[in-house]
């Protein structure tokens, strides 16, 4: 986007992309573990680390803000609770060879990398035309933005969220003696 | 090094994103267990917000609208993890497992 010469390794510059590779390489290593890793919690463990690198990816991306709810709500909640679901509801992983269905093999493998394949494609080719900034997307002007334009979304949301945290409470309960 | 400088790109962030979201498809179709899928399904959601996240930073007019819809995908993939692993533990206490190919009740 902006053509200045690149950087040389020993200088500011030159770090900040040290440090964006090894983001990249860290989130995909979690990534990975998290697609294909044997036994749950594992899996959890590399989902923990490519949360936190894309929120390193969001500190690159101007948002130091979303940086943080992604570490609060996703590190901090979502893996917490699916670690209490592994443990309440995988006791113990017997690792066995249940007869694989079609898509478990090299099929799924086919679908993934077609479907990253055509993104990449389409992210590659498209002429992306940049508009001009009318803001700066600081927290204070998404404060306002969240309780003047978006306010109904934000109480929907809330709601949502009421709901979802009573029904799952219901659901879980269900049954029990 | 050109490779030190592709943190200023947008295709960067988007091919990245894409990469996220089809580690996630090729877990959720290759999982066993609804954990596992439901692990694969947050990768997914997570690769969707670095894309809404990069547009915002390169594209859109007002950089605080990409914020807040990602943030919207944050509240309702925690609304998604806090349904779906009460369900599977609902499940769990009706099955005693909670294998995918094994959770058939209809089949004779």
């Amino acid at each position: 986007m902006t053509p200045v010469p690149p950087p040389t390794l020993f200088s500011a510059d030159g770090m900040v992309g040290l440090v964006f590779l090894i983001m990249i390489g860290v989130t995909l290593t979690g990534g990975i573990i998290a697609a294909t890793a044997e036994r749950l919690i594992r899996a959890l463990s590399g989902i923990v680390i490519c949360f936190t690198g894309v929120a390193g990816f969001y500190y690159f991306l101007n948002s130091p803000f979303m940086a943080m709810m992604q570490i609060l709500i996703y590190v901090g909640a979502i893996c917490v609770t699916i670690s209490f679901a592994i443990m309440l509801a995988a006791p113990e992983e017997k690792l066995k060879k249940s007869p694989t269905n079609l898509l478990s093999g090299p099929i799924g493998f086919m679908i993934a990398a077609l479907i990253f394949a055509a993104m990449t494609m389409l992210a590659l080719k498209t002429d992306w035309q940049a508009s001009a900034k009318i803001a700066s997307g600081s927290v204070r002007e998404i404060g306002i933005h969240l309780l003047t334009t978006y306010s109904m979304v934000f109480e929907l949301i809330s709601i949502v969220l009421l709901i979802a945290i009573i029904g799952s409470i219901v659901i879980a309960r269900g049954g029990r003696n | 090094m050109a490779l030190l400088s592709i943190h200023q790109y947008l295709t960067t962030y988007l091919v990245f994103g894409a990469m996220l979201f089809s580690l996630g498809v090729y877990g959720l179709v290759t999982r066993k267990t609804l954990i596992g899928m439901l692990i694969a399904a947050e990768l997914m959601l997570a690769g969707v917000s670095i894309n809404f996240m990069s547009f915002n930073r390169f594209l859109a007019p007002d950089p605080s609208v990409g914020q807040i819809f990602t943030l919207f995908i944050m509240a309702i993939a925690a609304a998604e993890a806090a349904i779906g692993l009460s369900i599977v533990v609902a499940v769990y206490r009706q099955f005693k497992t909670v294998d995918a190919e094994e959770l058939v009740n209809l089949k004779g």
